[in-house]
């Protein structure tokens, strides 16, 4: 069973389930070169307890030293995704694969796409390249779909208010699983689906969440199994980090003021286009 | 897949997912008589007609199985049919809504209902608005006299009611004007009201009007089998999209006038795949799902 609890998606206890079995996972999406917000949401999910941890990809974009990235992935076994990003840089493509339309957006995406790429060691572009593109587990009868984008392709935005919950049932169908997690959109929401089916993005460390607010956020989702069921307890978690100091390395490596403010006034100033009408009016341009 | 037709190879795309279902929901009219259309509307075109609440409200309870993702409402112009607003409104208990208007004939009290329902639904109500440039000079010759104010004027109520219109322009000037026209628009926008302009531009779609004011298709605009080689089909709208006429499912909105594009009476009818011979076509896989909002757009794999 699942409840919706403000940003939480919150098991109910029922007092009997005296026997039960709780495993807790902790799921990062698009990193963006913020090593800095990584470090502490590794920090913040360890000390939940969290057992796993996965990212589900776009460890590059606006932020400075990609390479920073990948040791605390790798040393903390955190499984990974392939996004569009990564994929670009591990194969050496000309862009990002991100999707914009519009001339301005796709002119500061190829800004921080060309800097990551000079600024990526070769062996990290060839673990970019073998990620897989979805990761699939089961814990207590419950399918887990891990996908950067949706479960059918890679960069494909699915956001919260242009995305139908029928349509959703049915990649939950034809992808046989209980609980999709995706990112890409840079913003996080979930919904309920039938039968106690899930669907998650998952947010984004790399950049706030164009609120206002200069914390960045994560998920963390706890499975319960209890004798003839399973149970499900979904949490968006925010993180503080040293966003002063990442916006003066991103001064310092000359990466866009525009970038910056982002990153100082929560308040995405690029990429907007893209940006469904009911998203595009929760922020400030 | 390859077909033959008249001695000539051509691909056909299959329906791989049932994403947007369109509604035609006034026909062929429309109180402009652009000289661009790609399917002539005007006020006495009445090749397709309005749509009833009640065909709406069927389709999106048969929606539901096929896992629809967004609905579009296109024309003709959509508020010449006088249950427009609540079949909006009761689209947006099913997902997001997308309605494509000239903008030359809202009225307030349909507006003040229609944010109303945006802002208590969980999806997303946009509005695309049909301008051609940024001044009446460029604009009228084509839209008609007096349209690009009484446009503007339409921006100017739907900035006020809280919306963000997707304005949409078909590209009737040269590439290296493109800047300079583009930000004089986004100037005019801002003066009425419209602090956050949205630009999307549309190809030139050489059939209906614009193939008597300009020129139609050439015979090399057309998709051959070896195009498809390697090609994202999911680029071209026919794969994940059927319209609702009232002469029955329709592939795409842009080739209702032709005779191929009825596919059957219903949606389980209309899911067999389309063998690509229009010249609208060629277009379509030129410049990729030009139909659907930049927020649903999928990049093509590389």
């Amino acid at each position: 069973m699942i409840s919706l609890l403000n940003n939480s998606l919150t098991y109910q206890k029922s007092g009997e389930n005296c026997d039960m079995d709780r495993q807790t996972f902790a799921f990062f999406g698009g990193i963006y070169n913020n090593y800095l917000a990584l470090a502490a949401a590794i920090d913040d999910a360890n000390s939940r307890g969290a057992e796993k941890l996965f990212c589900l990809g776009d460890l590059g974009a606006f932020g400075p030293y990609p390479d920073r990235v990948f040791p605390l992935l790798i040393e903390n076994d955190v499984q990974t995704v392939q996004g569009n990003y990564d994929h670009s840089i591990g194969n050496g493509l000309n862009d990002c694969q991100c999707g914009y339309t519009d001339p301005r957006d796709n002119h500061f995406a190829q800004i921080s796409y060309d800097y990551t790429l000079a600024n990526s060691s070769t062996s990290n572009c060839e673990w970019l390249k073998q990620l897989p593109t979805e990761i699939r587990f089961e814990v207590a009868g419950l399918r887990f779909l891990l996908c950067h984008g949706s479960p059918r392709k890679t960069n494909e935005f699915l956001w919260e208010s242009t995305t139908s919950t029928h349509f959703l049932n049915r990649l939950t169908d034809e992808y046989q699983a209980d609980v999709i997690l995706g990112t890409h959109t840079g913003l996080h929401w979930s919904r309920e689906l039938s039968e106690d089916r899930l669907f998650v993005n998952v947010g984004v460390l790399g950049r706030p969440a164009n609120d206002g607010q200069t914390n960045v956020w994560y998920t963390m989702i706890e499975v319960i199994q209890s004798p003839g069921k399973s149970q499900v307890k979904l949490e968006f978690i925010p993180v503080e980090y040293d966003w002063e100091r990442l916006v003066a390395e991103m001064h310092s490596e000359e990466l866009p003021v525009e970038f910056q403010e982002t990153i100082r006034t929560g308040w995405w100033t690029t990429c907007l286009e893209v940006l469904p009408g009911k998203e595009r009016l929760r922020g400030r341009y | 897949m390859i077909a033959t037709t008249s001695n000539r190879e051509v691909p056909t795309v299959e329906l791989e997912s049932l994403d947007i279902l369109w509604f035609q929901v006034s026909g062929t009219l429309c109180n402009l008589t652009c000289h661009h259309c790609f399917i002539s509307c005007s006020p006495t075109n009445k090749t397709y007609g309005y749509l009833s609440l009640e065909d709406v409200e069927k389709q999106l309870r048969l929606s539901v199985d096929q896992g629809v993702r967004e609905y579009y409402f296109t024309g003709g112009e959509p508020f010449l049919n006088r249950d427009l607003v609540p079949m909006i409104e009761r689209s947006l208990n099913y997902g997001p809504v997308t309605v494509l208007t000239n903008g030359t004939v809202l009225k307030e009290a349909w507006l003040e209902r229609l944010q109303s329902a945006a802002e208590t639904s969980i999806y997303s109500l946009e509005f695309r608005v049909s301008i051609d440039g940024p001044t009446s000079e460029i604009n009228d010759p084509i839209r008609g006299a007096g349209t690009f104010n009484r446009a503007l004027e339409g921006i100017r109520k739907l900035s006020a009611y809280g919306f963000l219109p997707i304005v949409t322009m078909t590209q009737t000037w040269e590439d290296s004007e493109s800047e300079e026209i583009l930000n004089q628009f986004r100037k005019n926008l801002m003066q009425v009201g419209n602090d956050r302009p949205r630009l999307k531009i549309l190809p030139r779609l050489k059939i209906g009007a614009e193939a008597e004011r300009t020129s139609g298709y050439e015979t090399y605009e057309k998709i051959t089998p070896d195009m498809m080689d390697g090609y994202d089909t999911s680029q071209l709208l026919c794969s994940h999209s059927r319209v609702v006429t009232d002469r029955g499912i329709a592939v795409c909105p842009i080739l209702i006038d032709s005779p191929s594009a009825i596919l059957g009476e219903t949606l389980n009818e209309a899911t067999r795949s389309f063998e690509l011979t229009h010249g609208a076509c060629y277009t379509c896989y030129q410049y990729g799902a030009i139909c659907t909002n930049p927020s649903s757009k999928r990049s093509q794999d590389s």
